[in-house]
């Protein structure tokens, strides 16, 4: 079956979408991350979107949980990358995607998950 | 103004989502369209291909290009599916029958010119929408 590749880097999941998925891989993707955070004991997972040439609200809402089930198992996430005219788009469809961390590159990205696992210290933090 | 070619290409499974963005994209593209625009278009016809997959069951999208004062895309979503009981709550945002963000109708119709749509109980439901470059 086709899979989205999800790389491992130290404390960190990283995940580049390179293909146009379709809702079913798009959810696996979902479930894959979220076991991997849970088995790796990663503390962020970084989504690479540069590729993509839409989102709509399907992938929107995939982005959205993927966010939330890493909160639970004590990780952030950030997508980052997303082109202009994806967020224009996305935008004036309706979707605010709160709860999604986002950056304007990789760099920014990791810089960003770096700071929030040192600012959050051991594990451990509370839900809020 | 002239309707210059159309196609139809079915909407039965998941794959079938990505082959109409796939084509809408090209179609676009072809007929000048700025990239925003081009992203617009495609993101409306991806909600509504797979509102005609989930809730209709499957059908067809046609696409036509527009000619005459000004260029434009047509596309027209069918299916044979249940139909909609109540048009105007299924315009609301956040309203879904079904697991979805309830984002599919309302938001396409804000991406598009022009957003017509006809549903019959028992029968089916087609949606058209028009985007001029």
């Amino acid at each position: 079956m086709e899979k989205i590749p999800i790389l491992k880097m130290g404390e960190f999941l990283l995940v580049t979408i390179q293909v146009d998925m379709h809702d079913r891989l798009a959810m696996s993707l979902q479930d894959d991350l979220t076991r991997l955070i849970s088995e790796t004991e990663a503390r962020g997972v970084l989504i690479d979107i540069s590729s993509l040439e839409i989102v709509d609200s399907f992938i929107g809402r995939m982005f959205g949980n993927i966010a939330a089930m890493s909160r639970v198992l004590d990780a952030e996430t950030v997508v980052v990358g997303m082109q202009p005219a994806v967020a224009i788009t996305l935008v004036e469809l309706g979707l605010s995607l709160s709860g999604v961390r986002s950056a304007l590159n990789v760099d920014a990205g990791m810089e960003l998950l770096r700071a929030s696992v040192n600012g959050k210290g051991t594990h451990g933090r509370s839900l809020d | 103004m002239a309707v210059v070619s159309t196609e139809s290409l079915p909407i039965k499974s998941e794959p079938d989502v990505v082959t109409v963005r796939r084509r809408v994209r090209e179609v676009t593209a072809q007929l000048g369209f700025g990239l925003v625009d081009q992203t617009k278009v495609v993101t409306a016809a991806s909600e509504l291909a797979r509102n005609t997959m989930i809730y209709g069951g499957g059908g067809v999208m046609s696409v036509e290009t527009l000619n005459g004062p000004r260029t434009g895309i047509r596309l027209t979503f069918e299916d044979n599916g249940p139909g909609i009981a109540d048009v105007e709550m299924a315009l609301r945002d956040g309203f879904t029958t079904g697991s979805g963000l309830g984002l599919g109708l309302g938001g396409s119709k804000r991406l598009v010119n022009d957003f017509q749509i006809l549903s019959r109980v028992g029968q089916g439901t087609r949606v058209t929408i028009t985007r001029w470059k």
